[in-house]
């Protein structure tokens, strides 16, 4: 006989607060603390992109107490590279809420269920306020082919796609030898309102 | 005394190229996005239901960290930021506790974040404007990572409660904030910790943000006199459970598991 419930249930979330600064980004809370800090960029081979973005609440306003992880493939599409950390951390800045991530252009990479994921970019959002993290992705125009064959862009209805790609800023192509931007506003709440995913 | 080879180090922070799918959130036992009661969350928490999918390589995969990545100290908030010879005030206090998953597996080395107001209940913040005193011996961060069997631990000071501007007269229960990692990034949790008989807890509308009462009642520490050190400090046990995985590549034998 199994029984009744052989699973332990998840730790329940709670928000990350006014001060999660303290905890993961200290120096933004006004000290140094640590001899190794976390931090926006991500470092590895590849093509530079550099993301800035706000996180808009319900009223239109920047969330200015807004922490941001990000998490991708290397270049090459792997997830598994032990010589790549795709992962990094930004705040937005108090008094604008503009927050940026630089980082390497992702590759697409071959999932576990045989597709492919479009090159994109994970983004995972903490604030005071928000009650569990929101999970969202940055997908590039770009690869409007590779978007539409991705298993999770290709769920989300149509006319709300768009919230998910990144602007390219100037030339669109990217200076040579330089670093490509990209604008990623993502809107919490309200018209325009970016996708969240339950993943 | 042997080194670690080269490749084992490698091999640790290699997550498996195609890592067993986390099981689903119970999205019902975790707090809503809307929560009036909590004002803050009002005109931050999405209208629109979130989108389901299964889980990919990039909710299944996450970040490594290893002790390069951290200090000797930075695990003991007690002296972390405490000049030479000088410790934090305050009832000094172990937290301690394992982090596990849902399928009841340890969660080795992952990275565990916490940081906390002081005994005053004052955070070292440059937005934070409560008049009770900053601890010139207190930063109030550290960060660890679990060993092989899941167990964290760290040294601190318990924090005070603090009023904040929700209500009229609104206080928050002392509570230690928690963030991990877990080894995919769909595991990412942050949470907060609270102590055992805090009679600020029933009052918290942060932590009644939890529909459930069993959900609550998960964070909240014990007292562990076990593990209490004689004549030095009190300690309180705090285990955390992290979204758990379908059986994983290497147990997935042919023979079955």
């Amino acid at each position: 006989m199994p029984l009744k419930d052989p699973y332990l249930r998840e730790t329940p979330s709670q928000t990350a607060g006014p001060y999660v600064h303290i905890g993961l980004v200290p120096a933004q809370a006004g000290f140094d603390i640590f001899e190794k800090n976390f931090s926006n960029r991500v470092e590895g081979e590849g093509p530079r992109i550099r993301i800035t973005g706000k996180v808009l609440d319900g009223l239109g306003a920047p969330i200015t107490d807004v922490l941001l992880e990000s998490w991708q493939a290397d270049a090459d599409g792997r997830f598994d590279n032990p010589a790549f950390r795709g992962w990094a951390r930004a705040a937005s800045a108090f008094d604008t809420g503009e927050w940026t991530i630089e980082t390497v252009r992702p590759g697409a990479a071959p999932n576990s269920d045989g597709t492919m994921l479009a090159p994109q970019i994970g983004l995972w959002i903490v604030a005071r306020g928000i009650n569990i993290g929101l999970s969202t992705r940055l997908y590039f125009p770009e690869h409007a082919e590779a978007n539409t064959a991705d298993p999770v862009f290709s769920r989300v209805p149509p006319h709300r796609r768009e919230t998910l790609l990144a602007r390219p800023k100037g030339d669109g192509n990217g200076a040579l030898g330089g670093v490509q931007d990209y604008r990623f506003d993502i809107v919490v709440q309200g018209e325009g309102e970016t996708v969240f995913f339950d993943a | 005394m042997t080194a670690l080879p080269e490749e084992e180090d490698i091999m640790l922070r290699n997550a498996p190229a195609d890592p067993a799918p986390l099981f689903p959130r119970d999205r019902a036992w975790h707090p809503p996005a809307y929560t009036p009661a909590y004002k803050t969350a009002v005109s931050r928490s999405p209208r629109l239901p979130l989108v389901s999918v299964r889980p990919t390589a990039a909710e299944n995969t996450g970040p490594r960290f290893t002790i390069a990545d951290l200090g000797a100290r930075d695990s003991d908030l007690l002296i972390n930021f405490a000049a030479p010879g000088q410790s934090a005030i305050g009832e000094r206090i172990l937290v301690h506790g394992r982090v596990l998953d849902e399928a009841g597996r340890p969660v080795p080395e992952t990275l565990v974040e916490v940081w906390q107001a002081n005994a005053g209940g004052r955070y070292r913040h440059r937005n934070d404007t409560y008049f009770a005193p900053i601890d010139p011996n207190f930063g109030g961060c550290g960060r660890m990572l679990t060993d092989a069997d899941g167990w964290y631990e760290f040294r601190t000071v318990r924090p005070g409660p603090y009023p904040w501007e929700n209500g009229p007269n609104a206080w928050r229960p002392a509570h230690i904030h928690f963030s991990i990692f877990g080894s995919g990034f769909g595991q990412r949790l942050i949470s907060q910790m609270y102590f055992e008989g805090d009679p600020l807890i029933a009052l918290c509308p942060i932590l009644t943000t939890l529909p459930d009462a069993a959900a609550r009642d998960r964070l909240v520490a014990s007292l562990d006199m076990n593990a209490a050190v004689p004549l030095d400090s009190l300690a309180y046990r705090f285990d955390i459970v992290l979204r758990g995985r379908r059986s994983t590549a290497f147990e997935n034998r042919p023979e079955g598991n």
